[in-house]
C-alpha cells in the first residue's frame, strides 16, 4: 500500500502541476526552462562547498578520528540509555548524509532490519536531518557570526530526536 | 564557521592519521571523494534542474497564489518580518511544501532562493536575521509524510515491513520540530536588535 503511494506520489504531483498550469493557459514550458536554468546556477554555487566539505569529512572518517570520537561519547550515551550499537550512526547523522546511509545499511545488515536496533536506526534516519550539511548549503559557506547559534539549536534537536527514537522504540516493542 | 571547522577537520585528521598509520588511506580517500562528489553533483544537477523547473511552473499558476495565501498565515507565525506578498514568502512556501512532500531535491533550491531574498533585506551582513536562522532550523528538522530513503533501504535489506516505523518517525519528527522552533524562538530572541 505505502509503496504504491510512494511510487505514485511524484508522478501524480508533476501531473497535477502540469495540468493546472495548462488549464490556466500559462507558458508552461517556458516557465519550466526558466526554473531549470536557475537550478543549474544554484548547483554551481553550492558545488565548491560540497566538494570541500566532503573531502574533509571523509578524511575525518578514514583517519579514524570519528571512531575515536564515538568511543569518547560512549559513556555519555550509555548514561541516557542509548544502545552503543547505534553510536556510529548517531554521530555521523548530522555531518554526512551519504555516510549515514552507508553506516545505517551496514548496521541493519549486522543486527537485522526488523529488530530493536534496526527499528531505532530506521526511526533516527527518518526523523533527523544532516544538520551541518544543511546549514552549510543554506548559508553557502558565508561567514555569518551567529551561525553557531543555529547549529547549537539544530544539534540539540538532533539529540532530542535520537533519544526520542530510542525511547519510542522501547515502548513500541 | 566553516573557516574554523574545515581546517580543524583536516588538521586533526592528518595528525591522527600520522600516529595511527592511516595516512595512505587518507591519500586514497581524497581522490575517491572528489570522484564520488563529482558523480553526486552530476545526479544533483539533473534533479535540481528538473525540480526547479517544475516548481517554477507551480509558482506561476493562479492556484499557487491561493495556496500561498493559506500557508502565509502559518509562515507569518514563525517568520515575523516576512511580508505576505514578498518573494521570500513565496520561496519559503515552496520550500515547506516540498519538504513535507518529501521532495528534498526541490526543497533545497527553493530554500537557497528564500535565504538570498532574506539576506538582501538584511541590514547587518555579517549576521543572519532571526528569520533566516529560524528558516534554517525548520529545514534541519524537516517533517516528511513519507520517509522514502529509509523505506527504500529497509526494502532492499528484505524487511518484512519496510514502512513499519513510519508512525514512530512521525511522532519523533513532530515533537522535534515543535521543540526546535520553540528553542529557536527563545534562543534567537535578541538576534535582530
Amino acid at each position: 500500500m505505502i509503496s504504491t503511494i510512494m511510487s505514485a506520489s511524484i508522478p501524480l504531483m508533476i501531473f497535477f502541476i502540469a495540468s493546472i498550469s495548462f488549464k490556466e493557459k500559462k507558458k508552461t514550458f517556458e516557465n519550466f526552462l526558466e526554473g531549470a536554468k536557475s537550478g543549474i546556477y544554484i548547483l554551481l554555487e553550492i558545488f565548491p562547498t560540497l566538494i570541500g566539505l566532503f573531502v574533509a569529512i571523509n578524511m575525518l572518517r578514514v583517519s579514524g578520528v570519528l571512531n575515536f570520537i564515538v568511543k569518547l561519547f560512549m559513556p555519555i550515551f550509555a548514561l541516557i540509555g542509548i544502545p552503543a550499537e547505534i553510536l556510529p550512526m548517531a554521530i555521523l547523522r548530522p555531518i554526512s548524509g551519504s555516510s549515514t546511509v552507508a553506516v545505517a545499511t551496514e548496521l541493519m545488515k549486522q543486527y537485522g532490519v526488523d529488530t530493536y536496533i534496526g527499528l531505532i536506526i530506521s526511526t533516527i534516519m527518518g526523523s533527523t536531518e544532516t544538520t551541518i550539511y544543511t546549514v552549510s548549503v543554506y548559508t553557502r559557506g558565508k561567514n555569518y557570526k551567529n551561525i553557531w547559534k543555529v547549529i547549537t539549536v539544530a544539534l540539540l534537536g538532533d539529540l532530542l530526536g535520537i533519544i526520542l527514537s530510542v525511547k519510542l522504540c522501547q515502548i513500541m516493542l | 564557521m566553516l573557516n574554523i571547522i574545515w581546517p580543524i577537520f583536516i588538521i586533526i585528521s592528518i595528525i591522527y592519521a600520522c600516529f595511527s598509520g592511516t595516512l595512505p588511506k587518507i591519500n586514497d580517500s581524497i581522490f575517491d571523494t572528489i570522484e564520488s562528489t563529482m558523480s553526486l553533483v552530476i545526479t544533483l544537477a539533473g534533479t535540481m534542474c528538473f525540480w526547479s523547473g517544475i516548481m517554477n511552473i507551480l509558482e506561476k499558476t493562479d492556484f499557487f497564489i491561493k495556496l500561498k495565501n493559506g500557508i502565509s498565515k502559518v509562515i507569518k507565525l514563525i517568520f515575523k518580518s516576512v511580508e505576505k506578498d514578498s518573494k521570500e514568502s513565496e520561496y519559503i512556501s515552496l520550500n515547506i511544501i516540498s519538504n513535507i512532500l518529501g521532495l528534498g531535491n526541490a526543497a533545497t533550491p527553493m530554500g537557497i532562493k528564500a535565504m538570498d531574498c532574506m539576506d538582501e533585506k538584511n541590514k547587518k551582513k555579517n549576521f543572519m536575521t532571526k528569520d533566516m536562522m529560524m528558516f534554517i532550523l525548520i529545514n534541519t528538522a524537516s517533517i516528511q509524510i513519507i520517509p522514502t530513503t529509509v523505506i527504500a533501504i529497509r526494502a532492499s535489506l528484505g524487511s518484512k515491513n519496510p514502512s513499519g516505523m513510519i508512525f514512530q518517525i512521525w511522532v519523533v519528527s513532530i515533537i522535534v520540530f515543535i521543540s526546535v522552533i520553540s528553542f529557536g524562538k527563545i534562543f534567537f530572541k535578541r538576534e535582530d536588535s
